[in-house]
């Protein structure tokens, strides 16, 4: 097989790159890998620390705009409620503090991963088995209560019941830790 | 303690069985897996409080019923043990220098073989390690995976649809998975073949670091290959990844070292047996030269230019000859011009002791 990027020599070097969930395949010589390789900016050598202040410098103030700054447009600094942590700290330190974090700094989370892992936000790994089967079930519950909400709201009090029942017996079945299903 | 002893105590068993496949490149394989618990803060901002609960919590509901493939774990509490202790389990790459040192309520559970390490309270809540002679990323990935489902029985994780298993530091965040092999490539390096080949290499993701030593100085001429990135990708397509490179690596070495062989034999063979003499001989002798030593005998037993040496000599010397094994050798804390006598004393002791039998 010849190299892609001279089309002379031949491709002794084959990798995949997975890039959200698409596939690229290259087949390279050498040379030509290692010419590839030298745009590659600092290659590896940044630092989380460097990469998140870096990205908190760059920040856009996030309020409706306008030139005078009023209360209203300053941003609402994001705060973890469950472990207090800010983001400007998390920017700091370059760790979350628990993992209700990744919630609450959701927003901000995309260009500091993407930067990380070669442009991917989403896991595409492994699912773990008691989570996973705990996601379906408040996946169906969240479903159902939606369903429940019209029926009441069309005064169907005897299907929202019903309704209320499984709901019911599914936030059990998560609390007993059934999520084998 | 007679050497013999003391070496077969010091020894992780998984290791002694000898090299395992493409041992005469791959000296060992790792995974290690980064997991948090849904309902503590993180170790790194958590309170002692919470810390301590988190560890007495984990280590019960773990001690309940042991995973059938691994055995029972040992738990080894980072407070109640020596700080030399702990530095000898580091230079086994059984703990982390974070855990042995700055860890607070840290812990480690060990199987009997120490192919498996977990720790808790680390920068995440559990650490989860498999480790395995020669070239087995299969073999570790079945295992980790095994042992993570085994866990998640047993507590419940912090995991979340989008981002994955939820981690401290946002470079671990997904899988959580770090894969990672050791390689000795000493004809790379001897033919300047692997600055080339290192650009390439981490423009796929991976990452290539010198095992021993500081900065970008490298020790006995190994090297770690691990992925960097742990979003986007499932754990067997980054093993897929890592194997294609690794397999890559192992070819050109090999062509490298037949190449060597064939248009300088003659100094190979010098090179080899100096080295050889040194070992042998030294009463001084520091940890760098040690490694470079040590390395070329090694591609000396590999290019069957010696015999009679069994080829695990580099790895097991390479961790024997690290300050704290000399210092629990020794029985008692060392300067670093005492320790360069005692690591010259037991290197010439345990080169002389294989050629004995
Ligand atoms: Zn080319
Ligand atoms: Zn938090």
């Amino acid at each position: 097989m010849l190299c892609e990027e001279c089309h002379q020599r031949q491709a002794t070097l084959h990798f995949t790159k997975i890039i959200n969930g698409k596939k690229e395949e290259m087949h390279l010589c050498e040379e030509c890998a290692r010419d590839k390789g030298e745009h590659i900016p600092g290659s590896n050598s940044y630092s989380i620390h460097d990469l998140l202040s870096g990205l908190l410098n760059f920040e856009q103030p996030m309020g409706n705009g306008g030139s005078h700054p009023s209360r209203a447009s300053v941003p609402k600094q994001l705060v973890c409620d469950s472990c207090g942590l800010s983001y400007e700290r998390f920017a700091k330190t370059g760790r979350f503090g628990c993992s209700h974090c990744y919630k609450a700094f959701d927003p901000k989370l995309d260009p500091i991963f993407k930067r990380v892992h070669s442009g991917n936000v989403r896991h595409a790994g492994k699912v773990p088995k008691r989570a996973g089967g705990r996601m379906q079930i408040q996946n169906q519950i969240d479903k159902l209560r939606k369903q429940m909400q019209q029926h009441i709201e069309q005064e169907e009090f005897e299907e929202a019941a019903k309704l209320r029942d499984q709901i019911h017996d599914l936030n059990e079945n998560i609390r007993d830790g059934k999520g084998d299903a | 303690m007679s050497l013999q002893r003391f070496i077969s105590e010091a020894i992780s068993p998984w290791m002694k069985k000898g090299p395992g496949p493409e041992g005469d490149i791959v000296l060992s394989t790792r995974i290690r897996l980064a997991r948090n618990l849904e309902n503590y803060p993180f170790p790194i901002v958590a309170s002692e409080e919470s810390a301590n609960t988190m560890l007495h919590y984990t280590s019960k509901e773990l001690a309940k019923d042991p995973y059938q493939y691994v055995g029972n774990l040992e738990v080894l509490k980072m407070d109640d043990i020596s700080s030399n202790e702990k530095r000898v389990l580091v230079e086994k790459h059984l703990i982390s220098p974070h855990l042995a040192e700055k860890a607070q309520h840290g812990a480690v559970m060990l199987s009997e073989d120490e192919s498996v390490s977990i720790m808790l309270n680390e920068e995440d809540h559990i650490r989860l390690q498999c480790l395995f002679r020669g070239f087995q990323l299969n073999e570790s990935l079945v295992l980790s995976n095994g042992l993570d489902d085994w866990i998640e029985e047993k507590v419940t994780y912090a995991f979340d649809e989008k981002r994955g298993f939820l981690t401290s530091c946002p470079t671990n965040v997904g899988t959580g998975m770090r894969a990672s092999v050791m390689m000795h490539l000493p004809a790379l390096v001897m033919t300047q073949q692997l600055n080339r080949i290192l650009p390439a290499i981490n423009q796929l993701g991976l990452v290539v670091r010198g095992i021993y030593g500081e900065g970008s100085e490298t020790l006995g001429n190994l090297f770690q290959i691990s992925n960097q990135m742990t979003l986007g990708k499932s754990e067997e397509d980054i093993v897929e990844d890592l194997r294609g490179v690794v397999m890559q690596l192992i070819q050109q070495e090999r062509y490298a070292r037949e190449e060597l062989i064939r248009t300088s034999k003659i100094q190979i063979e010098d090179k080899v047996f100096r080295s050889f003499g040194l070992l042998t001989n030294s009463r001084v002798m520091e940890s760098k030269e040690a490694a470079k030593r040590l390395s070329d005998v090694r591609l000396g037993i590999d290019l069957d230019l010696i015999q009679g040496i069994s080829g695990n000599i580099l790895n097991e010397l390479m961790i024997l000859t690290q300050p704290g094994f000399l210092q629990q050798y020794a029985g008692k804390g060392l300067t670093p011009d005492e320790r360069d006598v005692r690591r010259a004393a037991l290197i010439r002791e345990r080169m002389n002791l294989e050629r004995e039998e």
